[in-house]
């Protein structure tokens, strides 16, 4: 469990390094996000927005109203790790419109969780299971 | 300045706001169901559905941040309505019940009458008051909905 607000001030974050992505069309920031991304999907409590949230913000501030869960936050940190390494290859790799279409993506999720507190994992985990999880009679193997 | 870059995320971060207004707006709200869309299914009952009580349908995920603060409120409804039951179901773990009822994000939750025909489904945490008010029509008129003192 954990302090809503500093998964919030994480996708802020993460927005403006996004922004920056986009406008410097560099990969190496591209890649450094992707790893925040990574090592927070890892170890929520190893990542360093949420580090700098917890050390220069939350003393400043009231305790939660409520906690949240934590798998959520590594669901959606996850999420942008792929977007955040398929734009890492495109900007390194020499097709900045891949780079910038990917990196879109990643800035759209973190907007989103960071300006409306739009849960990634509600929206699309279980879409996702319905289009990947067969029906229990597919898993036999037909002989 | 990267101008592909400036246009590819202007567009993005213009859409994203369109979402999480509509977003925003259509959280929580109870949608009725018109009655001669949805008979009485027999998934329901399969999932616990109890026959004869109004029941609030749960879908939640392992994925999803408001499912928490959705069962607190369903819950506490049930609780103080008689003739009002919850049911939480792990739509993962259902996933044919979840494609058989359309269910596409968590948390949703069904509002099934005593009949056991589904009369509004709404998706995103509701408050106590949206809840209160989808099943207040479906219950007798003895057992409508005690207001706690806050």
């Amino acid at each position: 469990m954990t302090d809503p607000r500093g998964p919030r001030f994480a996708a802020a974050v993460t927005t403006v390094v996004m922004v920056a992505v986009l406008l410097t069309g560099s990969g190496l920031l591209a890649l450094a996000q992707a790893a925040v991304f990574a090592l927070t999907a890892a170890q929520p409590r190893l990542g360093p927005y949420g580090l700098i949230y917890r050390t220069l913000l939350a003393p400043r501030l009231g305790k939660p109203a409520e906690l949240e869960p934590l798998a959520p936050v590594r669901f959606a940190q996850a999420v942008g790790f792929v977007f955040a390494a398929v734009a890492t290859l495109g900007y390194l790799l020499g097709s900045p419109l891949t780079g910038a279409i990917a990196a879109s993506f990643a800035l759209a999720a973190a907007f989103l969780n960071a300006a409306f507190g739009l849960c990634l994992g509600c929206e699309l985990f279980l879409a996702y299971r319905r289009l990947t999880g067969r029906p229990l009679a597919a898993r036999v193997p037909v002989s | 300045m990267d101008t592909t870059g400036l246009l590819v995320g202007g567009v993005a971060l213009l859409a994203a706001t369109a979402y999480g207004l509509v977003h925003r707006r259509r959280t929580g709200r109870v949608r009725a169901v018109p009655a001669s869309a949805e008979p009485a299914s027999p998934v329901l009952a399969d999932l616990g559905v109890p026959p004869g009580e109004v029941t609030l349908l749960q879908f939640s995920s392992a994925f999803c941040a408001p499912c928490r603060a959705t069962r607190v409120v369903c819950a506490e409804v049930a609780r103080n309505t008689p003739g009002v039951a919850h049911v939480e179901v792990d739509a993962e773990s259902r996933l044919d019940a979840v494609r058989a009822l359309d269910i596409w994000k968590t948390p949703t939750v069904l509002i099934v009458d005593a009949q056991g025909r589904i009369a509004g489904r709404a998706q995103g945490a509701p408050t106590r008051a949206q809840v209160l008010a989808a099943v207040a029509p479906l219950l007798p008129a003895a057992a409508e909905p005690t207001e706690e003192k806050a």
